[in-house]
């Protein structure tokens, strides 16, 4: 079976799928998972992960709006990722450790650190002695809040990329933060308030549990929501405060916001403001210009190049699908390597005019 | 290049123009001298020769990435740059060096003409010793189309703070074709030697857009003429100096030798603001058969007789010497006026006033303006002088209303730069029987958030990728405004516009009503 998989052939093998189990297992005989129209499909253990429709099992790799979707039946995720997954869906989650092996169906699954994200996972699949790991969204740099990615060793790796391009490098995390404290300390010297955009779940978290504490830390409300769940299930962060409707001007304060909120008058409200974004796009100077942002900060929870090829290789699979990025001249560059690589086209990518937001 | 890239992240990281022009001035006060006359050079469109060509550094830049070209390509309408994109694929530098710009520049300026090896090495070695910043601007020395956000009136305005020196003096010492090359920071700035003049052309004066004339008071205070669709240009005579200069201030004198004779005829000391038009029978043809002779400095016989250049003036801005540009517009004009009545038959006569004597009758003029060859009206306040560059209140321009067109979307293209990860440039079709004919590109007139929406369209509804350029179905109709339009045979229409925007986009309309080819050929001259 071809590696590529284009729309049309998705239907199809999503209309093959649903013609009547048994007739199937010849044909995808080393095909642990499958791309259906409704998501990642695992047929020996009837369960979806990440599905973008309705399905009756999902396992979901974190979070974030593009992976964890409301209407599923059952959901089952990490301890870590599923306070999280309740709070934005209001569902009951199935927890599992990372490292726990569960049979579903005629399947080994297995959850393990992505890095991404507190409680983010990469989803191991084992059939009949054949692996396969769906990598969700990763980074492989520690960030001091994540469990850190693990590598696992698999026959075929769906990795995602949205940072696959070579243009995208970052740089240690220290090194950023030491900016954004540079920054915050400077606007605080000269009487400014200082805006940071983080997207609510992660990000925000990943700065405030690393920044040099100066002044008042305030907050946004989707920001301080997530702290609350974060902090229940045990994660440690600094004081931070709701900046609702009776906080005023706070010179000298860190205001951390979903990057929405950015150049809003929400976000003047605190005084004279300087105002940034953290994200992985700030590394491209027509992003921020095009944001009209003085300040950006190049902070990803996606891994960078080198990043996305040291996780590949570390897995050892001779199989890539990738998907959720520049996937056409990323698994060109994975076949240039000697890959078989595949794109899966999925509808992780929010990839419209927000993906700055949608994607992270 | 520290200080420098220091400078340019300044400059790019404000919008307020006091903020830039502020870092600039301090950057004027304390480079050294040599970076300071680059600096001034670079942000008034001035740069070093190119030493390697764009390919050259495409591959230079992937092989030190370790990366193939293809992928390179592929990166590069990401990134909307060629100067950042390989500023960022490049492994980190393994050395420092805080060398002057003007080192930098010179090295580069070295390299021009030496074989490739020795190019490519020296380029390898100053990536190799530049901080990521530095890197995206020796890169952009190189590829040239330096942009700073600056315009070349901050950047006086700035020099001017840091020298005390006066604006308009000051914008005056820098026109003309000097380059860091052939003058000193000090002779250029700092000396002021009417002898040193030679064929230095003044600062045009510039016009804003009108929208409501009655908003000008009594009609008597201004003076109307055409707005002429050629070449603003300023013709200088002076002791052992005869030179034409364009708006952007290039030379143009060798392109257009029908004005040589005026050399023997007109006064020592006189500078002339005019059009060049090319001129039919005893009026201007269209800017089409002017465009034939722009970018030839050899005009061959054949052009020279189809399309001879004439000049129309519209101001005086030296006379016997005497820079006339204080005085009052009414004064200026009684002078150009004597002047050119008394030279013999020859490519230059005056831009005739428009006389009218209430607004409404001048609008119902403006309407005439295409048949006569013009773009439509200029109101210049006759108690003013002439200013440097754009300055509100005292010259309008009252341009026609554009043409427009109804046509539907067909190809979209991502921006470059700031609009990289937008779909910016469109290609529209108009019907043509029961065929969609392409006619024109456009990639500006909609609002960041429109350019948004149709990315997200245009990503949902894509049929084919080739490179950065995306078919999509022919469903969005938008009205495309323009100056002008005209028989073009390198165009599959048969027809070219002159810049050409989208005014609206025409949710409202469905594809089955735009308009045709004919509706277009119809509007040709
Ligand atoms: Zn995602
Ligand atoms: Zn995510």
């Amino acid at each position: 079976m071809g590696a590529r998989f284009t729309g049309p052939k998705i239907a199809a093998t999503a209309r093959f799928l649903g013609s009547g189990p048994g007739q199937t297992a010849s044909y995808l005989s080393d095909m642990v998972l499958s791309f259906t129209d409704r998501g990642i499909f695992c047929e020996a253990g009837g369960f979806f992960i990440d599905p973008w429709r309705p399905v009756d099992k999902a396992l979901i790799t974190h979070g974030h709006s593009d992976h964890a979707r409301a209407g599923h039946r059952r959901y089952m995720a990490t301890e870590a990722a599923a306070p999280a997954i309740r709070h934005r869906l209001g569902v009951k989650v199935d927890t599992v450790a990372f490292g726990e092996v569960r049979r579903i169906g005629g399947a080994d699954v297995s959850f393990h650190p992505a890095g991404h994200v507190p409680g983010s996972a990469q989803i191991r699949v084992e059939v009949a002695g054949e692996v396969w790991v769906v990598s969700g969204d990763y980074k492989t740099e520690p960030d001091g809040l994540s469990e850190p990615f693990e590598p696992v060793r698999c026959h075929a790796f769906i990795s995602e990329c949205t940072f696959g391009l070579p243009v995208f490098n970052w740089q240690p995390q220290a090194a950023i933060m030491a900016q954004i404290n540079a920054w915050w300390a400077a606007n605080a010297a000269e009487g400014r308030v200082s805006v940071i955009g983080a997207y609510s779940l992660g990000k925000a978290q990943r700065i405030l549990a690393n920044v040099d504490p100066i002044g008042p830390i305030l907050t946004h409300g989707a920001v301080e929501a997530t702290n609350r769940v974060l902090r229940e299930q045990g994660l440690r962060l600094p004081d931070t405060t709701w900046a609702g409707p009776d906080v005023g001007v706070t010179p000298g304060a860190l205001v951390v916001a979903p990057p929405s909120a950015l150049g809003t008058p929400w976000a003047s409200r605190f005084g004279p403001s300087a105002q940034a974004f953290a994200s992985g796009w700030m590394a491209l100077r027509g992003v921020r210009r095009r944001r009209g942002l003085s300040q950006g900060f190049v902070m990803s929870d996606h891994a960078d190049w080198r990043g996305l090829n040291d996780a590949i290789c570390a897995t050892g699979a001779e199989r890539v699908f990738v998907t959720h990025g520049y996937t056409a001249p990323f698994r060109r560059w994975l076949a240039d390597q000697g890959y078989d690589a595949g794109v899966v086209e999925t509808e992780y990518e929010g990839d419209d005019a927000e993906d700055i937001e949608v994607i992270e | 290049m520290i200080r420098f890239a220091a400078l340019f992240d300044v400059l790019d990281r404000t919008t307020k123009t006091n903020a830039k022009v502020a870092a600039l001035a301090d950057y004027f006060r304390e480079a050294p001298e040599p970076d300071r006359l680059w600096t001034i050079a670079l942000l008034s469109g001035r740069r070093p020769k190119r030493a390697v060509n764009s390919t050259e550094l495409r591959i230079w830049a992937s092989e030190a990435a370790g990366i193939p070209l293809w992928l390179f390509e592929e990166a590069y309408p990401i990134v909307g740059d060629l100067s950042e994109t390989i500023s960022l694929i490049l492994p980190p530098a393994t050395r420092t060096a805080d060398r002057p710009l003007a080192d930098w520049i010179a090295d580069l300026i070295a390299l021009t003409g030496q074989p490739a090896d020795v190019r490519q090495a020296a380029i390898l070695d100053a990536w190799d010793r530049l901080t990521t910043p530095e890197r995206f601007l020796f890169n952009k020395l190189i590829t040239g189309g330096f942009r700073m956000g600056v315009s070349q009136g901050l950047m006086t305005r700035a020099l001017s703070q840091a020298t005390g020196i006066e604006e308009t003096a000051l914008a005056h010492r820098l026109m003309g074709d000097w380059t860091p090359t052939t003058t000193t920071y000090a002779r250029l700035v700092q000396t002021n030697d009417p002898a040193s003049e030679g064929s230095r052309p003044y600062p045009f004066a510039l016009a804003t857009a009108l929208d409501d004339p009655e908003a000008l008071g009594a009609p008597q205070e201004w003076l109307a003429e055409w707005k002429w669709d050629g070449i603003r240009g300023q013709l200088i005579k002076r002791p052992g100096a005869f030179a034409l200069w364009s708006r952007g201030e290039e030379l143009i004198t060798d392109r257009f030798p029908e004005f040589a004779p005026l050399a023997d005829f007109l006064p020592e000391g006189t500078v002339i603001d005019g059009e060049v038009l090319a001129w039919g029978d005893n009026a201007p043809l269209p800017f089409a058969q002017l465009q034939k002779r722009i970018g030839r400095l050899n005009v061959p016989k054949k052009l020279l007789t189809e399309a001879p250049a004439h000049m129309l003036a519209y101001d005086l801005l030296e006379q016997d010497g005497e820079d006339l540009r204080p005085l009052p517009l009414s004064d200026r004009r009684a002078r150009l006026d004597a002047l050119i009545a008394g030279l013999p038959q020859l490519p230059l006569a005056i831009s005739p006033a428009v006389s009218f004597d209430a607004w409404p009758a001048l609008a119902g003029l403006r309407e005439t303006a295409r048949d006569r060859g013009a773009e439509g009206l200029m109101v210049k306040r006759l108690a003013a002088p002439y200013h440097v560059g754009r300055k509100r209140g005292d010259w309008w321009k009252w341009k026609l209303d554009p043409y427009t067109v109804d046509c539907v979307m067909i190809y979209a293209q991502s921006g470059s730069g700031r609009r990289a990860t937008l779909f910016t440039d469109f290609t529209f079709a108009v019907k043509d029987g029961d065929d969609l004919v392409p006619f024109t590109k456009a990639y500006s007139g909609l609002t960041d958030a429109e350019f948004g929406e149709i990315t997200n369209w245009v990503k949902r509804n894509t049929l084919e990728k080739f490179g950065p350029v995306r078919r999509v179905p022919p469903v969005q109709v938008f009205e495309i405004a323009f100056e002008g339009i005209q028989a073009s045979s390198r165009h599959k229409s048969g027809i070219a516009l002159r810049f050409p925007r989208m005014s609206r986009w025409r949710r409202d309309k469905p594809v089955s009503e735009i308009d045709t080819l004919d509706n277009l050929r119809a509007l040709l001259p």
